[in-house]
């Protein structure tokens, strides 16, 4: 046998090593039978079927799409596109919430979170930035269903649950839009929640259990920070999970044109 | 052989027994093996009573379409047609299954499927997906480097900002709201009834047809509605002042707080 060079017996040991650790026990019991990594990923059919399959991923993606449906002009990927930005704003969000105390405080936290906290503006603008962005979305997303008409049957229904979603959106962004407690959020919210007035019959009551009471003051805070941060996120994430298994059930996307 | 599990052999040897009037420990005996099988004499029949005397090669064979209970039998065919109008069932077998009806196998539902030209998610979708999940994270990133968000002074119920402005996208309504008095008007009716008919619209457009062409109306519909909502999001936007005045933006500057701190870079 031909003498292998020392470099060549430590790629031999890594490439064994490496072998027996994704053919191992642990990662047997981490990933599915036949995982790409389990046994290493070379491009075939087969391969392509199971990084979809032996993976959370089939929960959102089946392992073949349309053609036409994968093309970027399409979609324009705003449905997805507006589901990531949801992800980017819980991060974000999640974030946030360690700095942020929705009383009085809750000014001066966002100051201190500006100025004396690595990167706390940075992760502001980028929530702020990020809700109004997703609600532009959304909307462009629904646009975009509409002019392909891809809410004829059977997507009746899915459009229903994105007519939903898109109300949440803009609550969820709403009610955010009030935690800063400055005074573009507090009159903002005052404008808005005097439209809510304006409902007819109940107009009084539905300013009132906005408001927790007859005009903005912390009491709304704690009230929107509650609706912002759990309850609001709660609903729209059990929506959407309908709303992705609808768009498979419904034979996936829709068209082509 | 397979080995059958004690449980399972008993219990076909009890069908056994009771279909062809032996006890349990002979049918089991036969099954195994152990004895000779027993034969029945005469079949268990379920006949075709046909009236009219029908050529031989006609009458379908009752052997061929009833599961006899007693596969081993030697069927009678030959017998049949002699086989007599009224039909005694054979007193020595318990007959316990007849022949009701043949149902000819076909689908109940019929798909319909045409041929649908597919692709892998991997990489045809996933991949795509990915570098636009990236842009669109590199794109929040830069705006959020050089854009401030704004942070006016501390709440302050006493001091009214004039105009006072909902957020952006409340701003069309906002405007809207402006022409009339809202007390009379009632536009929050309107908007309701327009969340509901919104939600029940794939419900009323019944028109099957996707392309743009054979959909005019829905077309310019919603097209006057996206110009409309954007012209008035605009005008709420840049064009109100103080008072819900008419400010032109080149003149007065724009009277919106949100806009404004993005003078401020970083
Ligand atoms: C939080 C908001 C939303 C999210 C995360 C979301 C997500 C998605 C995704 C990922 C798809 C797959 C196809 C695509 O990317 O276009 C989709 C399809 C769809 N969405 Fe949404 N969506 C949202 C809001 C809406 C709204 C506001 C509407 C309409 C009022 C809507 C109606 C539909 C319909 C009808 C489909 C099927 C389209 C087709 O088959 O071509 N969605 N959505």
């Amino acid at each position: 046998m031909q003498k292998l060079s020392f470099r060549d017996k430590i790629k031999e040991a890594r490439i064994n090593a490496s072998d027996s650790f994704r053919g191992g026990k642990l990662m047997s019991s981490i990933f599915r039978p036949g995982s790409p990594f389990r046994k290493g990923y070379v491009d075939s059919p087969r391969n392509r079927s199971y990084v979809v399959m032996n993976n959370v991923l089939y929960h959102l993606h089946p392992v073949k799409v349309k053609r036409h449906g994968v093309r970027l002009s399409y979609t324009l990927c705003l449905g997805g596109l507006s589901f990531f930005l949801f992800i980017v704003l819980t991060i974000t969000g999640i974030w946030l919430m360690f700095y942020f105390r929705p009383t009085e405080l809750a000014y001066v936290d966002i100051q201190n979170l500006q100025t004396s906290i690595a990167f706390g503006s940075l992760v502001r603008n980028m929530h702020r930035w990020g809700a109004h962005l997703m609600v532009l979305v959304v909307f462009l997303h629904m646009s975009r269903v509409f002019y392909h008409g891809a809410y004829k049957a059977p997507r009746e229904f899915n459009w229903v649950i994105g007519v939903i979603l898109l109300l949440l959106t803009l609550l969820l962004s709403f009610t955010g839009y009030l935690l800063p407690w400055d005074q573009l959020a507090i009159w903002a919210v005052t404008v808005g929640g005097n439209m809510a007035g304006y409902t007819p019959v109940i107009g009084a009551q539905a300013k009132f259990g906005l408001f927790a009471g007859l005009e903005a003051t912390t009491a709304t805070l704690l009230r929107f920070y509650v609706l912002h941060v759990l309850f609001l996120p709660f609903i729209i994430v059990i929506f959407m999970a309908v709303h992705f298994w609808r768009v498979r059930k419904d034979g996936g996307i829709s068209g082509p044109l | 052989m397979v080995d059958i599990p004690e449980h399972l052999l008993i219990r076909s040897a009890e069908a056994r027994a009771k279909a062809l009037g032996i006890t349990v420990d002979q049918a089991l005996a036969e099954m195994k093996g152990e004895a000779e099988p027993t034969v029945i004499s005469k079949e268990p029949d379920v006949q075709v009573i046909d009236e009219t005397p029908a050529p031989a090669a006609e009458t379908p064979a009752p052997a061929a379409e009833t599961p006899a209970p007693a596969a081993e039998t030697p069927a009678p065919a030959t017998t049949k047609k002699e086989t007599p109008e009224e039909v005694e069932f054979a007193p020595e077998v318990k007959v316990t299954q007849r022949l009701l009806t043949v149902v000819k196998a076909k689908p109940i539902q019929k798909p319909v499927s045409e041929p649908v030209d597919k692709v892998n998610t991997w990489p045809h979708l996933m991949l795509p997906e990915f570098v636009s999940l990236m842009a669109m994270t590199a794109f929040l990133i830069l705006l959020s480097a050089i854009l401030q968000a704004p942070l006016l002074e501390e709440a302050n119920p006493n001091v009214t900002p004039n105009p006072a402005k909902a957020p952006w996208y409340f701003l069309g309504l906002q405007e809207l709201l402006s022409y009339w008095d809202p007390q009379i008007a009632g536009v929050m009716i309107p908007l309701l009834l327009g969340v509901v008919l919104w939600m029940a619209f794939p419900y009323i457009d019944r028109n099957p047809e996707t392309h743009p062409s054979k959909r005019k109306f829905a077309i310019m519909f919603y097209t006057f509605f996206l110009a409309g909502a954007g012209i008035l999001t605009i005008i709420g936007v840049l064009f109100r002042g103080p008072g819900w005045n008419w400010t032109y933006p080149w003149i007065d500057g724009i009277w919106f707080d949100d806009l404004l701190d993005w003078i401020h870079f970083e």
